[in-house]
């Protein structure tokens, strides 16, 4: 199949790609870009270690092709942090150990992310059932649900840490 | 959401005993931890690996001489450019060691690797795997262990009569006689499912084997130092010519620490082709290709008096070992043991049988053989206490273990909370009043192992090292070979390294995950990390402070009574505690009167004369709130406590974790993770079919920890974290017991089974009724 140009926004910054078509997102990040703190963990749009977000909403970056995600903003792990600085959400893992070999952390913090960025104010379950598509096996999902909690209730934000 | 209260609570620490964040977490929740997944090298290949489609078959020839003439194809291996080296991680008992990994002239399970390829892409490399042409010769295969023993059973491996690859016997007591007080005996057969690893991170490796005969090998490990060995042993080259480099790991449960296809596969290419080679298993291959928890078969036989005292048990096991040994030979010996948890037996046996069949081979999975064993034990006391009207907490208790309880010929108990356990889960249960009619709450108890005492691995090493330098600033590296799989062992080790040195864990660099730099350790499996790399830590940290405070006391002219002491970088008397000087002075002086040498301190730690199996074990009891829907079978779990006891915590925040993480998967072996086999073949070999726990399955998980202190950990430390894997299955089981009356002897519990039992349940009342 015949190559393509593109260019995809990740982070704020914009780069040029000259990739087959047929390319996932998740690999045009990764491979082609460079940005491996997004994981891949199945083949079958089941574990959300690939979650990034587009537009601000998350999104498993193995279920769209690159080229589908022209002209959109992606942000992945590496951009939550703002120069040196860690966003609330990551303050909020870190303060509740919501990760164990992390594997799972990058597409985890962006649905979390993705998920306060819709919902200010989310009960447990609307925190449950926003990252009800991210596995992780290692900590048995209650420490994410109380550190999102937390991050929600402005726990982690800069005038309080 | 949860509630963590500490029974018994100790504050004489500064460092130890807190909450404190795991050091990793930066990298972690940054995306800056590179994995074995992101390693990517200059004029790396990627491999791809040609798997058997047949359950049992002779390979008669590969052809790949069509894959070579693929463009961006550098090379194919077979087993015919290994040494064909038979390798198992039983060392020491050379008919256990059975597995070629990249299989010379049979393979035994559906997925055994036949060929690797490398190119210049993963695609590349993938499409040529379709122009490697092999010849099999179909062999007859068998699937299940009782069928394997069978006299007419197809032999698996060469001369192993009956399929039986491994036996164990334990006995204690006179077990007939014992069987002759009790005033009831109660007998029951179960059968307990595998479960997969599913680790995050699938299986992989990048290799570098270069023209001096060095290789490295990037890896997602449990255990650095074991793959060196074993990739020695199999390339026919020398331990210290071979680099293991495993910084950060996606997980692990006992699934990482045997030689695994990509880190054999990517050397053996490597070795050949003088290019960095990177494979990494994609889930269908990690699901079918790699080992798994150990199905087992249980006979239980259980004799007790009328007043609930336990006298004999005598259990059966046959063990669906697959078509390799593995850790499976520990597994098989672990579960016979802590099927006598946590209560004591007048008389005890054990027989258990690890059978070969044409399947995913078996091995240890967090629990280690325990959960199987619990799952059996721990329902099977529950209905004895209904059919003999006790209470199923009180008959519990009169039976348990208790401190400085010796297991005849096999252990001494040296600390054990659980009679607190006990009153723990009482009050929970009390306090949740009457339950809504579709729900009950069913309990489990069970103790756990803090790393084994056994070398089949023929370490000379000592099982954990450490090495603490100090540096002028008084920042100190710590090197140890203990690895990181997401456990937070490198936390758990820079807090023991900064309470017994007395500075900040902030001041402390983790060196782990490289066999070139970190000392051997025998790696992250049987909670072993915590007890034995935790006094290897303790004893190099002391060592090192034991020298600056030679110093320390030269130059303070005080009487010979009185001691010091450094806390907080502060060294004091620790009679004058406002006395003393700045801990980065006392290095400075410290080095200037060594002659500029460095402050090192080594620390190890070997067991000896401690029993059969562990220096120290946990307990631990727990209560899971279940709910039935009766038209779908399907089970949701509410709510949970666990009582537990793993000596002295060392950080709240890291056990939390561990006790939370290890009951998840412990819910899932009981109800969700299922993996069915036709003709061999695993049906449901990914994430959409394969279930398992997701944040709207887990419920609450309080947790009660009693603190004990073991005299045999780092101050008072041992395990926690797997032993958690074991109580859950029975839990649920027994809260279905409780629930409709039915005895679940099958796990994962699966709706269907729920539904049938209730079928036959009311079938019988119906009976009953119509005889009436």
């Amino acid at each position: 199949m015949e190559k393509r140009l593109l260019t995809l926004n990740v982070n704020g910054q914009d780069y040029e790609l000259y990739i087959n078509p047929k390319t996932l997102l998740v690999e045009a990040i990764r491979d082609h870009i460079g940005l491996t703190g997004t994981k891949r963990g199945c083949d079958t749009v089941s574990c959300g270690a690939c979650t990034v977000m587009i537009d601000g909403m998350a999104i498993k970056s193995c279920s769209v092709l690159a080229m589908q995600a022209e002209g959109y903003q992606i942000t992945t792990v590496e951009g939550l942090e703002v120069n040196g600085k860690l966003a609330p959400i990551q303050k909020a893992f870190i303060d509740n150990g919501s990760y164990q070999c992390g594997f799972c952390a990058p597409g985890m913090l962006m649905s979390a992310q993705a998920l306060l960025n819709e919902n200010k104010n989310p009960t447990e379950w609307e925190i449950r059932e926003g990252i009800e598509g991210n596995i992780c096996r290692c900590t048995g999902y209650n420490s994410i649900v109380r550190a999102i909690d937390g991050a929600a209730k402005g726990k982690y934000t800069e005038a309080k840490s | 959401m949860n509630k963590y209260t500490v029974i018994n609570p100790h504050s004489k620490f500064t460092v130890l005993n807190t909450h404190v964040h795991n050091i990793d977490g930066v990298a972690k929740v940054t995306g800056r931890a590179e994995y074995t997944f992101d390693v990517k090298l200059p004029g790396m290949l990627y491999g791809k690996i040609l798997r058997s489609p047949h359950p049992h078959a002779k390979i008669l020839n590969i052809d790949y001489s069509r894959a070579m003439e693929i463009p961006g194809v550098y090379g194919v291996v077979t087993g015919k450019d290994t040494l064909g080296v038979k390798q198992g991680i039983w060392r020491r008992y050379k008919d256990l060691c059975d597995e070629q990994v990249l299989s010379v002239d049979k393979v035994r399970y559906i997925g055994e690797p036949i060929a690797a390829v490398a190119a210049i892409t993963e695609e590349i490399a993938e499409k040529a795997l379709d122009y490697i042409d092999v010849e099999y010769e179909v062999l007859p295969s068998v699937y299940e262990p009782l069928d394997a023993i069978k006299k007419e059973a197809p032999e698996i491996h060469e001369g192993v009569e009956r399929n039986i690859n491994v036996t164990r016997h334990i006995e204690w007591g006179e077990v007939e006689e014992a069987f002759g007080e009790a005033e009831y005996v109660r007998e029951d057969w179960f059968k307990c499912g595998g479960q997969a690893h599913m680790c995050m991170e699938t299986r992989a490796a990048v290799a570098s084997y270069t023209p001096e005969g060095k290789l490295t090998v990037w890896t997602s490990t449990q255990s650095a130092y074991y793959h060196q060995a074993l990739l020695a042993g199999v390339l026919g080259m020398r331990e210290g010519d071979i680099r293991i480099l495993a910084k950060y790991v996606g997980g692990g449960f006992g699934g990482k620490f045997e030689l695994d296809g990509a880190q054999f596969c990517s050397a053996v290419l490597s070795k050949k082709l003088f290019r960095p080679v990177k494979i990494v298993f994609t889930r269908e291959e990690d699901f079918i290709a790699t080992k798994r928890r150990t199905p087992m078969f249980y006979y239980v036989r259980t004799g007790v008096k009328k007043d609930g005292t336990l006298c004999a048990r005598e259990a059966k096991v046959f063990t669906n070992g697959g078509a390799y040994t593995g850790m499976g030979a520990t597994a098989l010996y672990l579960t016979g043991f802590f099927h006598s948890f946590p209560y004591r037996w007048k008389g005890y046996r054990y027989d258990g049988y690890r059978v070969y069949t044409n399947t995913l081979p078996s091995t240890s999975m967090r629990g280690f053989g325990a959960p199987q064993a619990m799952f059996c034990s721990e329902q099977q006391i529950e209905w004895i206490a209904a059919d003999l009207g006790l209470d199923p907490i009180e008959m519990r208790r009169k039976n348990s273990h208790h401190e400085g309880y010796e297991v005849p010929g096999q252990a001494t108990i040296a600390s054990c909370g659980i009679d607190q356990c006990y009153d723990e889960i009482r009050k929970w249960i009390d306090s949740k009043g009457k339950l809504p009619a579709n729900r009950a709450i069913g309990i489990s108890a069970c103790g756990f192992m803090s790393g084994g005492i056994f070398n089949w691995f023929d370490t000379p090493y000592s099982f954990s090292s450490a090495v603490v330098t100090i540096n002028q600033d008084g920042t100190v590296e710590l090197h140890v070979g203990a690895q990181e799989i997401g456990q937070g062992s490198n936390t758990t080790m820079a807090i023991i390294c900064a309470e017994a040195l007395g500075v900040k864990v902030g001041d402390i660099k983790v060196h782990s995950g490289d066999t070139d730099h970190c000392p051997a350790d025998l790696g992250a499996w049987g909670s072993r990390q915590t007890l034995m790399t935790g006094n290897a830590v303790k004893m190099a940290a002391e060592d090192a402070k034991k020298q600056l405070l030679e110093f320390a006391y030269a130059q303070s002219g005080l009487n010979i009574v009185y001691d010091l002491d450094i806390k907080n970088g502060w060294v004091h008397a620790i009679a004058r505690p406002e006395r003393g000087e700045d801990f980065v002075q006392l290095v400075r002086k410290a080095l200037r009167g060594k002659d500029g040498q460095r402050i090192v301190g080594r620390g190890y730690y070997t067991p000896h004369r401690k029993g059969m199996i562990s220096p120290a074990y946990s307990y631990m009891l727990q209560g899971v709130e279940v709910e039935v829907d009766e038209e779908t079978g399907k089970i949701k779990l509410c709510d949970s406590m666990t009582a537990h006891d793993c000596g002295q915590p060392i950080n709240h925040l890291g056990l939390i974790g561990q006790l939370e993480g290890a009951f998840s998967m412990a819910a899932g072996y009981g109800y969700l993770e299922y993996m069915p086999f036709e003709d061999g073949k695993l049906m449901n070999p990914n994430l959409v079919d394969y279930k398992m726990i997701r944040a709207t399955e887990m419920p609450p998980a309080n947790i009660a920890e009693i603190d004990t202190y073991e005299p045999e950990g780092p101050y008072g430390a041992k395990e926690a974290g797997e032993g958690l894997t074991n109580p859950t299955a029975a839990a649920i089981g027994n809260a279905l017991f409780h629930l409709f009356g039915i005895q679940m002897k099958e796990c994962p519990i699966r709706p269907e089974m729920i539904l049938n039992a209730l079928k036959e349940k009311k079938e019988k009342e119906q009976e009953k009724k119509g005889k009436k």
